[in-house]
Formats: C-alpha cells, sequence, structure tokens
C-alpha cells in the first residue's frame, strides 16, 4: 500500500481555466456532438444548422464523405458507403460473416481478427470508420467552441462488452479525441434531466430507437448515480412500427405480400410519414398508387400494441433483475425517436404509475447528458463530481479444478470495481498456475464463454494447498477488464488485460442469461458432482503418496488390501455421476487410513525426536 | 459516523500545519480516479466549506465533506513507515477491493 502525502488544498492542477470538452452520442443511425456553453447545455449544429449527423461514411478515390452525403449514396454506391458501422464494432470476423447476409459490403479478413470493409480507399475496419464519424464531429466542436478539445464522454449502450468499449475508444484515439470517459446511454439521458441533482430515489430509462429497445434501471443515492440492471429487446424499435403500418396498407390496398424491393421502399417510406403525422394528428390520409384510404390513431395504437407490451415485459423483467417494485421508481425518462408514439409515452406512464419525462429532444438527449459530464469531468465544475457507477452485463470469473466457473465478479455489480479472490496448487510442487477468465452464468466452463487464458509460472514448489494465489479482478471505469494472479509468498505475478478479439451482441447476452436460468437445477447438480470428483481425486492422489513412502513399513497385508479396495471403489464410484455414492466413498475411504495416517505421524515424531537428549528438544 | 487519527497521525499532521504556519486541519476525501476507481484525497484546509464536517482527534481538526463521508464512515488515518518511505494510511472499513498500489479504491 502506498503511503499518502497531504496535499496543498484544491490540488488539481486546473484551477479556475475553462476547458472545452464534448459529449458525443455515437449512434448506430445517427451521432451528435453536445458541450456546455454559458451554462446551457445543447447539440452543435454544423454549418447548415443540422444537428443530426448520419453515422454514414462514404469513401471515394481521393475522398471522404460523412454524413447527410453519404446515406444519399448508399443506394447507389453500396459497397464504398458504410451505414450501421456500431453494428460491426468489437466483433470477430466470424460474427460479421453472420451478420454479412444483411450488409451490402465486401468484407476481408485482415491480420487480426477484425473484420475490414473493402472499399476504394482500401480495407477499412469499422474502428476506422467510426474514427471518420468521430472526427467530423471532433472538427464541428472545435470550430463551434473555438478551440481545442481537452477531451470527449462518448456514450455506448449500456450492454456494449469490453470488446465493443475498447473498440469505441480505439476509434477515439484515432480521431484525435481524449476519452474523458465511456458514459452508458441510459445514465447520459438521465444525468441531462438532472436527475443527478434530485434526492434519492430509482429512475427508469426507456430507449426506444429505431431497431433497438433498451430499458434501464438507475438508482440515485447519496448524490452517487448507480446502474442497477438493463435489459431490453435488440430486435424491436420504431422500424416495427413501420412495418406494421405498412402490413396494413397491404392488408387494405389488397397488394400482394410479396413486392419488389422498390415498392417496399415506397411503402415503408409512406408508413414512417404517417406514424410521424400520427404523433399530433388523430387520423391520417395513407395512399399507396391508386390506393388511399384514412388510419386513425386508435387503429395505429392497436397495430403497435404486441410490440409495446414486449416492450413493457422487458420493463418488469428489469425491475426484478434490480430487485424492486415497480412503483418504487421514481422518474422515468424517455430516449429515442419511437417515444414520441403518443401510446408508447402512454402506456410506459401506466406501467410506472407516472407521467415519464419528455420535455428533452429525445434524440438529443443522450448527447446533451453526455455534455454535462464531459463538462464536470473537465474539471469546469468546482467542487462537483458526479459520480456515475455502471454495471456489468455477464459475470466475471475463473476456472477452477473440475473444469467449474469460479465467479469472482457477479452480474450486475457496479463498476469500477476490483475482486480478490484466494486460491491454492492442487498439486504437490506444482509451479505454474494457468488462470483462465471466463464470463457467463453457468457453472460449468463449458457453458461459458471464454475471454483470455494466462499463465503463472515460477511459483515456488510447495505441498499442494501451501501456496497463496491472489486472483485480482479489476473492471476499470470504461468497462474494460484487467485479471492479475500474484503468488503472495514469493511475489511473482502475471496479469492481462482482456480485450477479447470478438464482441458479444446483446440477443447473445441474453441468451445466456436465459440458459442460466433454465439450467440452474442442473448447473447446480453438475456443480455438486465435479466438486465431490475433484474431492475423491484429491484423496486418491494423497493416499497413493503416503502409500509409496510408508505403506510396506507401515500397514500389514490386511490393511493394504482394505485401502486398495476402498481406493479401488472411490475411483470407479468417481468415474459415475452419483454424487452422494461419491461422497460416502470419500468419507469411508478417509476411515480406513485414518490408523495408517496417525501410525505416519507417530512415525515422523520419533524420527525426529530419536538420538536427540532433552534438552536439544526444549531449545 | 465518524473520522478519527492514530495518536501518530494526529503528531505529524500537527507538526506539518505548525511547520507550513496556517490550517485549520486535514481534510479526508475521496474522489474518482485511480485503478480501482476511487482515490484518497488528503490536503492541507485553509477555509471551510459550510457543508463540511469537522472530527477531532488529539486535538486535530479532521475534516470531510459530506459525500465523502459515505466512503470513509469509519475510517482511522495512521502514520506509518515502510522502509524509507512514511506517510498517512487509510484504514478504510467500507473498501471492498483496492488497487495492487493501494492508492485507488472500491467500495
Amino acid at each position: 500500500m502506498a503511503l499518502l502525502q497531504i496535499a496543498e488544498p484544491g490540488l488539481s492542477p486546473q484551477p479556475h481555466q475553462r476547458r472545452l470538452a464534448v459529449g458525443i452520442d455515437l449512434g448506430t443511425t445517427n451521432s451528435l456532438v453536445a458541450a456546455v456553453r454559458s451554462g446551457r447545455t445543447a447539440p452543435l449544429p454544423d454549418a447548415s444548422g443540422r444537428v443530426i449527423l448520419p453515422s454514414a461514411v462514404r469513401y471515394l478515390a481521393d475522398d471522404i464523405e460523412v454524413g447527410h452525403a453519404a446515406v444519399a449514396a448508399a443506394a447507389s454506391d453500396p459497397f464504398n458507403s458504410i451505414i450501421s458501422v456500431k453494428r460491426l464494432m468489437g466483433r470477430g470476423l466470424a460474427d460479421v460473416k453472420q451478420l454479412g447476409q444483411q450488409l451490402p459490403y465486401r468484407f476481408v479478413g485482415g491480420d487480426s481478427q477484425m473484420p475490414f470493409i473493402d472499399t476504394v480507399q482500401g480495407a477499412k475496419s469499422p474502428v476506422e470508420v467510426s474514427a471518420d464519424i468521430l472526427r467530423v464531429l471532433r472538427q464541428r466542436a472545435e470550430a463551434t467552441l473555438g478551440g481545442e478539445l481537452v477531451g470527449a464522454v462518448i456514450t455506448v449502450p449500456a450492454y456494449f462488452d469490453d470488446a465493443q468499449r475498447q473498440a469505441t475508444k480505439d476509434a477515439a484515439r484515432l480521431a484525435g479525441l481524449n476519452v474523458l470517459r465511456l458514459l452508458n446511454e441510459p445514465t447520459a439521458a438521465a444525468v441531462a434531466y438532472g436527475l443527478d441533482k434530485g434526492a434519492e430515489g430509482v429512475i427508469a430509462v426507456y430507449d426506444l430507437g429505431g431497431g433497438t429497445f433498451d430499458i434501464s434501471i438507475l438508482r440515485l443515492s447519496r448524490g452517487v448515480f448507480e446502474v442497477m440492471a438493463t435489459g431490453g429487446d435488440s430486435a424491436l424499435g420504431g422500424d416495427d412500427f413501420d412495418h406494421a403500418i405498412a402490413g396494413w396498407i397491404i392488408a387494405q390496398a389488397g397488394l400482394s405480400a410479396d413486392l419488389d424491393p422498390g415498392t417496399q421502399r415506397r411503402l415503408l417510406q409512406s408508413a414512417c410519414a404517417a406514424k410521424e403525422a400520427l404523433s399530433n394528428a388523430e387520423s391520417v390520409t395513407v395512399s399507396h398508387g391508386e390506393w388511399s384510404g384514412e388510419l386513425t390513431r386508435a387503429q395505429f395504437d392497436a397495430l403497435i400494441e404486441p410490440m409495446i407490451a414486449r416492450s413493457l415485459k422487458s420493463c418488469r423483467r428489469a425491475v426484478r433483475d434490480a430487485g424492486i417494485e415497480l412503483d418504487e421508481v421514481e422518474a422515468v425518462v424517455m430516449v429515442g425517436g419511437s417515444t414520441r408514439v403518443p401510446r408508447v409515452r402512454a402506456a410506459v406512464g401506466e406501467l410506472f404509475g407516472r407521467t415519464p419525462l419528455t420535455n428533452i429532444d429525445p434524440d438529443e438527449v443522450v448527447a446533451i447528458g453526455a455534455a454535462i459530464q464531459a463538462d464536470t469531468l473537465a474539471g469546469n465544475k468546482q467542487g462537483e463530481e458526479l459520480l456515475l457507477l455502471d454495471v456489468i452485463p455477464l459475470s466475471l470469473g475463473l476456472e477452477t479444478m473440475g473444469g467449474l466457473m469460479e465467479k469472482v465478479i457477479a452480474r450486475n455489480t457496479t463498476i469500477p470495481v476490483a475482486r480478490g479472490q484466494d486460491f491454492t496448487t492442487y498439486k504437490d510442487g506444482q509451479t505454474a498456475m494457468m488462470i483462465h477468465v471466463l464470463q457467463g452464468e453457468r457453472e460449468l466452463v463449458s457453458d461459458c464463454r471464454s475471454l483470455a487464458r494466462f499463465e503463472l509460472r515460477g511459483i515456488p514448489p510447495m505441498v499442494a494447498g501451501a501456496a497463496k494465489i491472489r486472483v485480482t479482478f479489476q473492471v476499470d471505469a470504461d468497462g474494460l477488464l484487467n485479471v492479475a494472479a500474484r503468488e503472495l509468498g514469493s511475489g511473482v505475478e502475471a496479469s492481462i488485460q482482456v480485450k477479447p478479439s470478438y464482441g458479444l451482441s446483446d440477443e447473445e447476452i441474453a441468451r445466456m442469461l436465459q440458459d442460466s436460468f433454465a439450467h440452474a437445477g442442473d448447473d447446480k447438480y453438475a456443480r455438486a458432482l465435479r466438486e465431490q470428483q475433484v474431492e475423491a481425486e484429491r484423496l486418491l492422489e494423497a493416499v497413493q503418496a503416503a502409500l509409496a513412502v510408508d505403506g510396506e513399513r507401515l500397514l500389514d497385508a490386511d490393511e493394504r488390501i482394505a485401502i486398495d479396495h476402498e481406493m479401488q471403489e472411490l475411483r470407479e464410484r468417481a468415474a459415475g455421476s452419483d454424487t452422494a455414492a461419491i461422497e460416502q466413498q470419500v468419507r469411508r475411504l478417509s476411515q480406513v487410513t485414518d490408523a495408517f495416517a496417525a501410525r505416519r505421524m507417530n512415525d515422523s515424531v520419533k524420527t525426529a525426536l530419536s538420538g536427540r537428549r532433552l534438552n536439544e528438544i526444549e531449545e | 459516523m465518524a473520522i478519527s487519527m492514530t495518536e501518530a497521525a494526529a503528531q505529524h499532521v500537527r507538526r506539518s500545519l505548525e511547520g507550513r504556519g496556517k490550517g485549520e486541519g486535514i481534510r479526508l476525501g475521496v474522489r474518482t480516479t485511480g485503478c480501482s476507481g476511487l482515490a484518497y484525497v488528503l490536503e492541507f484546509v485553509d477555509e471551510l466549506a459550510p457543508e463540511d464536517l469537522v472530527f477531532e482527534s488529539f486535538g486535530v481538526k479532521v475534516i470531510i465533506d459530506p459525500k465523502s463521508l459515505t466512503y470513509l464512515d469509519g475510517t482511522e488515518l495512521d502514520f506509518t513507515r515502510e522502509g524509507l518511505n512514511e506517510g498517512f494510511k487509510f484504514n478504510n472499513p467500507n473498501v471492498r477491493g483496492e488497487c495492487g498500489c493501494g492508492e485507488s479504491f472500491n467500495v
């Protein structure tokens, strides 16, 4: 432990100097940059007065277009116009190939596991594409604020894993941005509403975007902000509302269901326009070709009711995950363009029993919160420090004997966090230990996700169980994991920073969680069995070692036969799957060898004492 | 809720304050940084803030803001020597994990 010295008051090196910092919402479809200026927080517009920058990049032979121009070119130049690159962040080539059907790009494998997109400017990684978007936002901010940025807070979905967060940080660095902090999107939204200034309480953030839905439960207590639970549905959003209306038009107009892509696109465009109009109007006229009809808000509400119900189900689950009741939620924040739909607002209001907060533009709210946080982190707010705590989505742990997953940090633990656990050697004279870092909720290693492996070498040879190896798991404020192992006697250590070669999608996280619930019983049984098997093996090895040394000398033939018999029995039972039977036999073998162990003990004491005088022993 | 100092720590703080020629006492606090998330703050205090809480140990004032107190409640500040290095040490019962260097922690 380092020893501290007393510092002068206000030791921060930037007492009154104003430092420029921005918040960036790096979205799948759209991105924004916002900043605090003269006490007001607002998104920064581009030269044309638009605040939204579509997250699209088009590579030309000698130029790069970012934003609206790139979106416009997506149809005519699909290979070089990259959209929705956020979905590829932190993913491996294998994951991306699965998505490949939906994405028009030509992927090429690079030196690493990372997927590259083949463009006229050569192979581009998702990190580089994101960096191009961020660079445009940085230039916009620097031009608007009139100076170089000291840093930025960039928001990421709460479910982003280590690899996806690292990829986002790498992109920022490439764009020349200093990342003050990666901030979870729901947390940013709550900050935008100033909920951190309020009293204590639980806050729900309902984020319904174009294609994804996220619900987060946050708790504010004693000035500390904490994400208690997250949930959602990665295939639910405003696009589904459009499809529902399009389906209604097809039915009403008597169109055949298999339409060419062009017609489909036009149909979805009219559907989207109708949806937007219905946020203010009670009914809207929809036309498609010759056909034209009237869609009322009540009809629209009925069409989207099943989707809203799905989102509410996720809300209830997240509330349950957070270990609270619905009526404990004291504020509900709405994020995402689809929360403009009146029925969505009403349904969410009914569920939580209170009117949701909607007065900040739901498209801008995340960037605004990030900007407020950036301003604070840059040191512009004297005496005010905001503590933002997030949670890890899946438990982190390591492999122990018998292929079991030992959880070191449980899921939904708030970060930053560091947890240590002591382990020991399994065999006499063991000088190395393999640390296998895992992620997941299941009990067996084979059912969890392997994040990394490394070896701690140079452990001094000792009897089994004597070495004390402390393994520390540390997740920093950005959600990146560092694992270190240290043998406490000798001080040898080894560590690894986990940057998994590919990430997990939120569907996979959801699946892993569901599996763990579905298999809870099996897992408990499997763990108990493995533990007994390991115990049996340990005992067999110990007895074997003792027999090899003293068996001939201290045991008569009958005793030896009895022990051999019980050992054989234990071997057979350990190979089976009857936990109770193994446990019973472990006890029996221990009993049978008790006398032998006692004799060995006496014998070694005698050897130590024989031929020595009393006064020598007393020394 | 309370914060205290060992006699050795109090003596050393008193000597430091005398050497410095001014100061009300010593501030203990917490800020968000470091490899484990939170880091200790240890500063001289010239002016008390309205929200500050003041404790006294062996005649020396220990000052803390209420937010930090939630992380430091029950902490005893000690002064120790380790080889050639000497300095203050936070014995904080709230700590659940520490980074290797011990300069940051989490609760």
